[in-house]
């Protein structure tokens, strides 16, 4: 990324909170454009001469461009309603706002509850993290027309739901569904690589970016520090998490060395400043888990009874709704109190949810080291049958082959 | 998520078939990519020619070796497919059956997952 566009990328999502915030939330579709128009009269001018003050430049533009497109609006219905906010906006100006003041009003506006996800999603990338429709459409491998469209139909929902829905009351509201959508970002980050270099844009690097304007709007909030705490300790992973081969390597395999240590003390420091007296949410817990496995130099070294105990408290917290979490607290359960058991349990968790991704990898894993090699084979061609995820099943096929290596190795040695 | 969705169909079921049906058959694929676009939920689309138009590519003493016609003689193979991107496989089942295809007897709309997607530099 140029200068330039860390620039833009900046200005954009601030001066589309200014304009929202003098005319409505409701008014999304037209400002955001309105500010594209600014951004680019910005591009033409800004190369002869950079302004005294980039921001107001273009939020006095960005206003020009959208007092232009209401009064060339042809619904005349919606024309009055604008007009009348023309005349009277609802705050005047900028003062009183910061910059995270903006980032987090609008994350809670394209987290907008009656979107789609992945609208959501996309709105969020578009709007606050300021990436281009293109940009947005290489992270996804979607048609260009796709996201656009999705963008569109997004903000037009907003649009239509202005009055039925208010705009959030403080910070907090719609909390849980900003954080779930840019862990989410996190997440897909991971699923979608394959071991080849990172597209376009980095989506990881733009959750961890976003999580940090919330947390600046938000400081006191622990389930905001847990949630960018978590994302920091699992980022630090990424160069060890995928081989050169493409194979997604498993936490047991991969090579430390290689985490990335300022952001784990980054994180721990985070979460040493917040979790004395937390009330502890799904986030901070998860964020404690990856903590207690970044201060290990191994899985033997590692405080398994400790991850065990916050997996417990995490499921108590999530209701025992999330059976992934159960397959964790399971996987902890093994380093604990042996494989037998673990696997006891495995098979209950299986006949409540049979499909359950990555139980059959687990089972196999443990069936491996309790030396059922046949066993082990069965359960990783089923867990290869099952995944969605290329890496994974890379790793999978790994397994399997070395497996029957082992296999074949005991034989040689009998005959 | 993205899905695939494969159209099989039948020559004989398609032959079949009166003028009126195939009207709006066609009429409900334009209406169908029409509404996934709209709603921003449209990949792609290809229908592809007859399989008697193939050509397969195999190994033959580890050297590539082509023949006429389809990998699998079959009286039903597939005739196209759309890739959507969707919340969930409730919705690409939802979508599915808003394929014209779903409603003819003979025919049949398969829907799979699909695991990695590289649509070249978009």
């Amino acid at each position: 990324m140029t200068a330039d566009e860390s620039l833009w990328r900046e200005l954009a999502p601030q001066a589309l909170a200014r304009l929202l915030r003098s005319y409505g939330h409701d008014q999304i579709d037209v400002c955001e454009d309105a500010v594209q128009d600014a951004l680019l009269s910005a591009y033409r001018q800004w190369s002869d001469q950079m302004p005294a003050d980039p921001l107001a430049w273009l939020v006095t533009a960005a206003r020009r461009r959208y007092i232009d497109r209401v009064r060339s609006e042809h619904r005349r219905r919606d024309r009055e309603a604008r007009e009348a906010l023309l005349a009277e906006p609802l705050a005047r100006g900028s003062q009183g706002s910061s910059t995270a003041d903006d980032s987090l009003l609008l994350l809670q506006l394209c987290c907008h509850p009656a979107l789609p996800r992945s609208s959501q999603v996309a709105l969020t990338l578009r709007a606050v993290a300021g990436l281009s429709t293109a940009q947005i459409a290489n992270v996804y491998q979607l048609p260009e027309a796709t996201v656009a469209q999705r963008i569109t139909r997004a903000k037009r929902r907003i649009a239509e739901l202005g009055n039925a829905l208010p705009r959030p009351q403080d910070g907090t509201e719609r909390l849980p569904q900003v954080l779930d959508v840019l862990y989410l970002m996190l997440t897909e980050s991971h699923h979608t690589t394959t071991g080849e270099p990172a597209h376009d844009a980095d989506l990881a690097a733009e959750a961890i970016r976003l999580a940090r304007l919330l947390h600046e709007a938000l400081p006191h909030d622990t389930e905001v520090s847990g949630l960018l705490a978590l994302m920091l300790l699992t980022d630090a992973r990424r160069p060890a998490r995928v081989g050169s081969d493409g194979r997604l390597i498993p936490l047991d395999e991969q090579d430390r060395d290689r985490w990335d240590r300022a952001l784990i003390a980054e994180g721990r420091a985070l979460l040493d400043s917040c979790v004395r007296g937390a009330t502890p949410g799904p986030y901070l817990l998860q964020a404690c888990i990856a903590a207690v496995h970044a201060e290990a130099t191994d899985t033997a070294t590692t405080d398994w009874y400790e991850i065990l105990m916050l997996y417990r408290v995490l499921e108590v917290t999530t209701g025992e709704r999330n059976p992934t979490i159960a397959l964790n607290r399971i996987v902890a359960e093994a380093m604990v109190y042996g494989d037998e058991l673990a696997l006891t349990h495995l098979d209950e968790l299986a006949e409540r949810h049979p499909g359950l991704p990555r139980l059959a990898a687990v089972r196999g894993h443990l069936l491996e080291r309790i030396n059922r090699p046949d066993d082990a084979a069965a359960a990783y061609r089923q867990a290869i049958i099952q995944t969605r995820n290329t890496a994974e099943r890379a790793h999978l096929r790994f397994r399997l082959r070395r497996l029957r290596q082992s296999i074949m190795d005991v034989q040689d040695g009998r005959s | 998520m993205k899905y695939l969705i494969l159209m099989h169909v039948d020559q004989a079921v398609l032959g079949a078939l009166s003028e009126e049906q195939q009207r709006l058959i066609g009429e409900g694929h334009a209406a169908f990519i029409a509404q996934t676009k709209e709603s921003g939920e449209f990949v792609a689309a290809q229908a592809l020619a007859d399989p008697s138009q193939s050509k397969v590519v195999r190994a033959r003493n580890g050297v590539p070796e082509v023949t006429d016609g389809p990998f699998v003689e079959a009286k039903e193979f597939m005739g196209g497919f759309y890739v959507m991107d969707v919340e969930d496989e409730a919705r690409a089942v939802e979508l599915a059956k808003l394929i014209p295809d779903a409603s003819i007897e003979g025919l049949a709309v398969e829907i799979r997952p699909v695991m990695f997607s590289d649509l070249g530099d978009l």
